[in-house]
């Protein structure tokens, strides 16, 4: 075969490369800025027809977000938000709709309060065995919907929905009754698991605002496996094409079954993980009043972060900062709940504007490329419209 | 056109036939259902699983899961799948109570319909307009939507109650028929085997019914003629079914899919209303407790149908109100399930599927061990029943199920081949 | 009136009518071949007088896409009362042209003249009104509609959606001989009947002008004839047919009219009684067919891969057991071409899956080069040597929206230079991709691009010259050059030619007999999941190939033999 014009100007190329590279990375930022500025506007003018002032509001968010003690609260709360993300992009990469990261985590972390304060163990073993736990539990929770998937075709939105609910309201709200699995909490009327002793506590790193949780060092690594094992392994490509397309990947090699199962069970052994911070740093036991709705959130911070580790760590930060503004908020006069209505509207908005920015991308691209072969041959008659079939 | 095609049409035609739920096939099941309830009601002396009381409370509980399905109906059969009805009946109740706060119960019910369906029409634009995956869309809605009724309680009520729940509320008119409900009452109280049980089924009927539960009556036969019987329902449908060979006849499939959309929406507000004027008489955070997700769990359960919505929605209703009651009620289903596998054991037992027979019989005689071995069935489990029901549906009926063919598949305008 | 803008005109020109209407007008002399006297009598009768106006006139059509001209200068004039068949090859922009006519999309330039009245289509609903009907290549039904409901969808005005329109639905089909019944469901029919309700649909409209977008390829010869006994009613009630299509015979044996277009716009318009086909395929081509002429064998007596006794069969949810391939026994040799003849459907796709591993058999054994696989999973038997070149590209061939280095990693992701030790290599699967895109003539402005930004031709090109590169062993081609233009079609020969003398053996499915028959060494027929026939394909015509593939002939296809078979099998395919 001889060379062709495609093959003939390689520098030619090589700038053309640049330029659509950037214009990929612009419109890939493009997309959730220009959500959250959105999500800014609704709330001032929601803010306005409420009679307050938008102005001091957003002023209000950011002065108090950069005091120490907010950055620490925002770390630790981002560092919870970050694996949480994780979580459900891990499926979002394999075209799977993990919604029962909620029920996932809660079971996780459940199960492994209830092991690790029920065991006697030495301390950093007690540590790994509440690990493992949480883990081997949120897999197996989520295994049983990748399992129903492959097996009887169902389908994982609707499976894990029912999951979460047989999870929190059903197995957990059983077990964890006094005389069952946990007990009344002298000094209050919460009913927990045992309470873990200090030697079980996880380290933190101390500094002017209060101690930063240890865990953000698991979640940093989290995000760079997270990385690395999608963009650099067999592994991560064959995830990827799956998602992408599960025809093409079974011609390809890839056990599509198999993929399935795995891709969920790793994202529900994320998802297991999600609570042991609060576990390990602040609540020590599994209660009544243990957090809820962290999968949804892990829901919103993927959906803004694109499934990219840096963007969900960004994601998270914004949404732990918006959290933590909300609590001072009503100093002002305002009213926190108004946190809430931002960050609903960033999701609704972000997943408008990846759309978009997707289909114009496309669009553009394919102009671009009938340009450009229409440049190069020149005197050939115009293309023929086959890319359509 | 070659014989063995033929052959193929014909042995799929009989068989067809044969799987379909005919009406008579349906009375006779429901029927057999009842009796094998009646049966177990009159053995274990557990009065409570068909008093007017537990039949009353059954409606109340399926009325709001029923509109939220109906909700779903509309949507799916126009081929967009409404994670969002969740968040719909959130915009539901805050609207329902807004409205009959100021302007009474009637200016509530429509404000709640308006609210949810102002929810779907945000679903619409998103899924319709912006061909975002529904699931995604859905999600989303049912993120924004308590942070909305959040703030918008904590802005109107708060004020005035000091919390962000509505002052009590002015209920809407109930429908009772002298005379008829105290004779029913009399009937139950001797127990006899089904003319008590009927009686306590007819009681609920006509004592204290809320003028919401006929609506919801009205709208489910409603549906059934305009989805089934016009031509609008016949376009709808058929955007669920094949958009492109829609579009190609010349419907409008984006204006059919914002109307299915919207009017799901303010379905699911009518649940939400439901919720706040007639199973309770005040708005409270967080009060739909899923509802929307189970009215979802019916309509899959009811195989995208009106009839078998209703089915669904009142079967989850049942289990519902049976963890309000006694214990020993709870109890007692374990046997009537154990009844039902025994029957399902036999008949599958009569058409040779043995092995399926195997596990029914297997699983009935679990079932009768739990009601030998234990006094009563904890709450909690009780709660989950509509669940795993879905779910033992999902994985065990899917090829039975039908669900609207381009459901939850994006279309956009003019792609069509 | 324009003159037909192509050289090729003057070549042919006693064997081509010009376009002008005059000479359409005098269609009472034209009728198709395959008729009998008295027939093409009463399909002549209602033809117009001169004078009257065209049923369809297009005049000047241009339509731009971003980036491409799919239609150019269009220049038809369909007369009523005949079946006027538009032929050109895939991509010619026959489809689009199609869809300004029935109103899906909108000419950038020129008119559309209906019965003598300039229209502007808006929308399907305006060439309805227009009577206008389409029958479209991807049928337009809800199966789990009946063929009630799919009839009066969208037409519910004109007899409402109850018992008068059941009422004109059979009265329809009873006229035009349909055969239809409404109150079954659509996804109990089968392909022939579904096709005759989309004629239905149209007609129930009142359509007076039907436009089918190539309504035969997926039937079989038997079904084709009743379709076009079904156009011929038609016409003789005073219809007008336009007629898509790129099957030459067909379109000899059915029209009146021929307008051939090629790269987006009329070349020709000829009379299908003064025309070969060979004449016209090099019409719709703009030049000498390229065909694939046989050549010095290559074949060697070393076994590359053995199949034995392959036997699958599938459970439908009813409980039915259906027996999907039976006994599939074969050897392809080293250096060899096995081409697998067969209508779609017959078990080509089961097979080829079988071999790829992605499905399960239940018996058999595949012997790859001496070294048994039968148990192996799909990226196993890649590792051993097969490459694939899939029928749907689009599904199982490539990452639409992936660049193409990803798509040069796809389903030899284990092997280098893509990866080393698990880890994927990009630095390396990019020059790589680079490398293919030179020698295998991947047109595109770089290897960062998607897929899908690339012409049909092109992504055809990139996954063979993926495939190739690796030297496989067997290389499994199925419908290698589907929709791909011309130029690509010769290169795509050629690049198999040239590694089948490094001694590749290849599986070859394709459903252009003509490519069958230029490119294999060997042949077998595949009918109902079971090798019929074999032939050799230096000796053997279309016409016995495809009287094998409907079931009529079996053993070896040979002129001595039996002769009588490929006689019968001859009048069949020429109808």
């Amino acid at each position: 075969m001889e060379t062709t014009t495609s093959g003939r100007n390689p520098r030619a190329r090589s700038t053309r490369f640049a330029r659509i590279d950037w214009e990929k990375v612009l419109l890939g930022v493009a997309a959730p800025v220009l959500a959250v500025l959105f999500a800014g506007l609704v709330t001032a003018i929601v803010l306005l027809i409420s009679g307050k002032n938008p102005v001091l509001a957003i002023s209000d968010i950011f002065s108090y977000d950069v005091k120490p003690d907010s950055t620490v609260y925002i770390l630790n709360r981002g560092t919870i938000y970050y694996m949480a993300g994780l979580a459900v992009a891990i499926g979002f990469r394999m075209n799977l709709f993990n919604i029962g990261v909620e029920g996932q985590y809660r079971m996780g972390a459940f199960f492994a309060a209830y092991v690790g304060g029920t065991l006697h163990l030495p301390g950093a073993l007690r540590i790994i065995v509440i690990i493992v736990v949480a883990v081997l539990v949120g897999a197996t929770w989520a295994g049983i919907v990748g399992v129903l998937k492959v097996t009887r075709g169902v389908n994982e939105v609707i499976s894990s929905i029912m999951l979460n609910f047989i999870a929190t309201s059903g197995i957990i709200a059983f077990l964890l009754q006094p005389g069952r699995l946990a007990a009344n909490n002298p000094g209050s009327n919460d009913v927990t698991t045992a309470v873990l002793p200090t030697s079980a506590h996880f380290f933190t790193f101390s500094s002017y605002g209060g101690p930063i949780w240890g865990f953000i060092v698991i979640a940093a690594l989290m995000g760079v496996a997270f990385h690395l094992v999608l963009s650099r392994t067999r592994f991560g490509f064959d995830l990827r094409t799956t998602g992408q397309s599960d025809g093409a990947a079974q011609a390809s090699g890839v056990n599509v079954k198999k993929m399935i199962v795995t891709a969920m069970l790793i994202s529900g052994g994320m998802a297991g993980l999600i609570g042991v911070p609060e576990l390990l740093h602040e609540s020590f036991s599994y209660g009544l009043t243990f957090p809820q709705g962290w999968g949804f959130i892990g829901i919103s911070v993927a959906l803004l972060g694109r499934n990219n580790p840096v963007g969900i760590a960004l994601a998270s930060l914004l949404w732990a900062s918006l959290d933590r503004a909300g609590g001072q908020l009503t100093f002002d006069g305002f009213d926190t709940e108004i946190v809430g209505i931002i960050q609903g509207t960033i999701v609704v908005s972000v997943v408008v504007a990846y759309e978009v920015v997707r289909r114009y991308g496309l669009k553009r691209q394919q102009q671009k490329v009938g340009r450009e072969l229409a440049a190069q041959s020149g005197t050939a008659s115009p293309q023929q419209k086959e890319a359509a079939a | 056109m070659s014989a063995p095609t033929n052959v193929n049409k014909a042995v799929s035609r009989a068989k067809s036939a044969s799987g379909k739920l005919t009406t008579p096939r349906l009375l006779l099941l429901i029927s057999g259902l009842l009796l094998a309830l009646f049966a177990v009601r009159a053995g274990t002396g557990a009065n409570d699983l068909t008093s007017a009381g537990q039949i009353g409370g059954m409606l109340g509980l399926a009325v709001p899961i029923g509109l939220a399905g109906l909700g779903g109906l509309w949507a799916e059969r126009s081929g967009v799948v409404n994670i969002g009805l969740e968040g719909m009946m959130i915009l539901g109740t805050f609207f329902g109570a807004w409205g009959s706060w100021h302007w009474g119960p009637w200016a509530g019910v429509v404000l709640g319909m308006a609210g949810g369906a102002l929810g779907g029409l945000l679903h619409a634009v998103v899924t319709v307009t912006f061909g975002v995956d529904h699931v995604v869309s859905g999600v989303a809605i049912n993120i924004l939507a308590p942070a909305v009724t959040g703030y918008l309680a904590k802005l109107t009520f708060y004020p005035v109650v000091g919390s962000k729940q509505s002052p009590p509320l002015k209920p809407l008119p109930t429908i009772n028929i002298p005379g008829i409900s105290p004779w029913l009452t009399g009937i139950e109280k001797h127990h006899w085997f089904a003319i008590s049980d009927l009686a306590g089924i007819l009681g609920a009927l006509v004592t204290g019914l809320s003028i919401l539960v006929v609506l919801a009556a009205v709208l489910f036969v409603g549906t059934y003629y305009l989805l089934w019987r016009t031509p609008f329902g016949l376009r709808l449908r058929s955007c669920g079914e094949n958009p492109t060979a829609s579009e190609s006849l010349g419907v409008n499939v984006y204006r059919y899919k914002y109307i299915a959309v919207i009017v799901s929406g303010a379905l699911a507000g009518l649940g939400g209303v439901y919720l706040v004027m007639v199973s309770s008489n005040i708005y409270q955070d967080g009060q739909t407790g899923g509802r929307g997700y189970i009215g979802l769990a019916a309509l899959i359960f009811g195989n995208w149908r009106v009839g078998g919505l209703a089915m669904g929605a009142g079967l989850f209703g049942y289990t519902d109100s049976l963890q309000l009651r006694g214990s020993d009620a709870v109890h007692a289903l374990l046997l009537a399930v154990a009844v039902l596998l025994l029957g399902i054991a036999i008949r599958m037992l009569l058409r040779k599927s043995y092995v399926g027979a195997l596990f029914s019989l297997v699983a009935a005689a679990m079932f009768a061990l739990w009601f030998a071995m234990t006094k009563d069935v904890p709450a909690q489990i009780v709660s989950t029943t509509p669940y795993v029901i879905t779910l033992v549906v999902l994985a065990f009926a899917s090829q039975r199920l039908r669900p609207p063919k381009a459901d939850g598949i994006p279309f956009r305008k003019g792609q069509g081949k | 009136m324009r003159p037909p803008r192509t050289p090729f005109s003057s070549l042919f020109s006693s064997a081509f009518s010009s376009p002008s209407p005059r000479c359409d007008t005098s269609s009472p002399l034209l009728r198709p071949p395959g008729l009998t006297q008295e027939r093409a009598i009463n399909a002549a009768t209602p033809s117009p007088t001169a004078g009257s106006p065209a049923a369809v006139e297009l005049r000047g059509i241009t339509k731009r896409f971003p980036g491409v001209v799919a239609n150019h200068d269009i220049d038809i004039t369909v007369q009523r009362g005949t079946v006027h068949a538009l032929v050109g090859e895939n991509g010619a922009g026959k489809s689009t042209l199609m869809k300004i006519l029935y109103g899906m999309q909108r000419p950038d330039e020129g008119t559309i003249t209906v019965d003598g009245e300039r229209a502007e289509l808006h929308s399907p609903a305006d060439a309805i009104k227009r009577g206008i009907g389409m029958v479209h290549q991807h049928f337009m039904l809800a199966d789990n509609l009946t063929v009630l409901e799919n009839t009066v969808l969208g037409a519910e005005k004109l007899h409402g959606i109850g018992g008068r329109a059941k009422a004109r639905i059979r009265e329809i089909s009873d006229a035009y001989g349909l055969g239809i019944r409404p109150d079954v469901l659509v996804e109990q029919l089968g392909v022939a009947d579904r096709q005759r309700v989309e004629i239905l649909k149209v007609l129930y409209r009142g359509a007076r002008t039907l436009i089918l977008d190539e309504p035969t390829a997926v039937l079989v010869p038997q079904e084709v004839d009743a379709l076009f006994d079904n156009l011929r009613e038609l016409k003789s009630e005073g219809l007008t047919v336009i007629f898509i299509s790129h099957k030459l015979d067909e379109v000899l044996s059915v029209a009146d009219a021929i307008t051939v277009i090629r790269r987006g716009t009329t070349v020709a318009s000829v009379d299908p009684r003064q025309v070969t086909s060979r004449q016209l395929a090099e019409l719709m081509v703009g030049s000498e067919l390229p065909s694939p002429e046989s050549r010095e064998s290559t074949v060697t007596v070393e076994p590359m891969l053995d199949a034995s006794g392959l036997r699958l069969s599938e459970t439908d949810p009813d409980g039915v057991e259906r027996s999907v391939l039976g006994g599939i026994t074969f050897t392809i040799h080293k250096g060899e071409i096995l081409g697998l003849a067969g209508v779609e459907g017959n078990g080509q796709a089961e097979l080829v899956e079988a071999i790829m591993g992605m499905r399960k058999l239940d018996e058999g054994v595949i012997t790859l080069d001496g070294r048994d696989i039968s148990a192996e999973a799909t990226r196993a038997r890649r590792e051993a040597g097969i490459g694939y070149i899939p029928e749907d590209r689009h599904r199982h061939g490539l990452l639409l929206e992936a660049p193409l280095w990803e798509n040069r990693i796809l389903g030899h992701v284990t092997e280098p230079p893509n990866s080393r030790h698990g880890i994927i290599d990009p630095k390396a699967a990019r020059r790589d991709t680079e490398r293919i895109v030179r020698e295998y003539d991947v047109r595109t402005p770089g290897i960062e691009v998607t897929a899908a930004s690339l012409s049909g031709g092109n992504q055809q090109k990139l996954i063979v010259g993926r495939e190739m590169i690796h030297k496989p062993k067997l290389l499994i081609a199925a419908h290698p050059t589907r929709g791909v233009d011309v130029g690509a079609q010769a290169q795509i020969w050629g690049q198999i030619r040239a590694a089948q003398r490094d001694g590749l053996a290849v599986l070859l499915i394709s459903a252009d007999l003509d490519e069958l028959i230029g490119l294999s060494d060997t042949l077998k027929v595949i009918y109902r999941g079971r090798l019929v026939a074999e032939a050799d394909p230096a000796a053997v015509t279309p016409e016995e190939l495809g009287s094998a593939m409907t079931g009529a002939a079996s053993g070896h296809l040979d002129h001595a033999d039996n002769g009588t078979d490929s006689d019968t099998a001859t009048n069949q395919a020429g109808e």
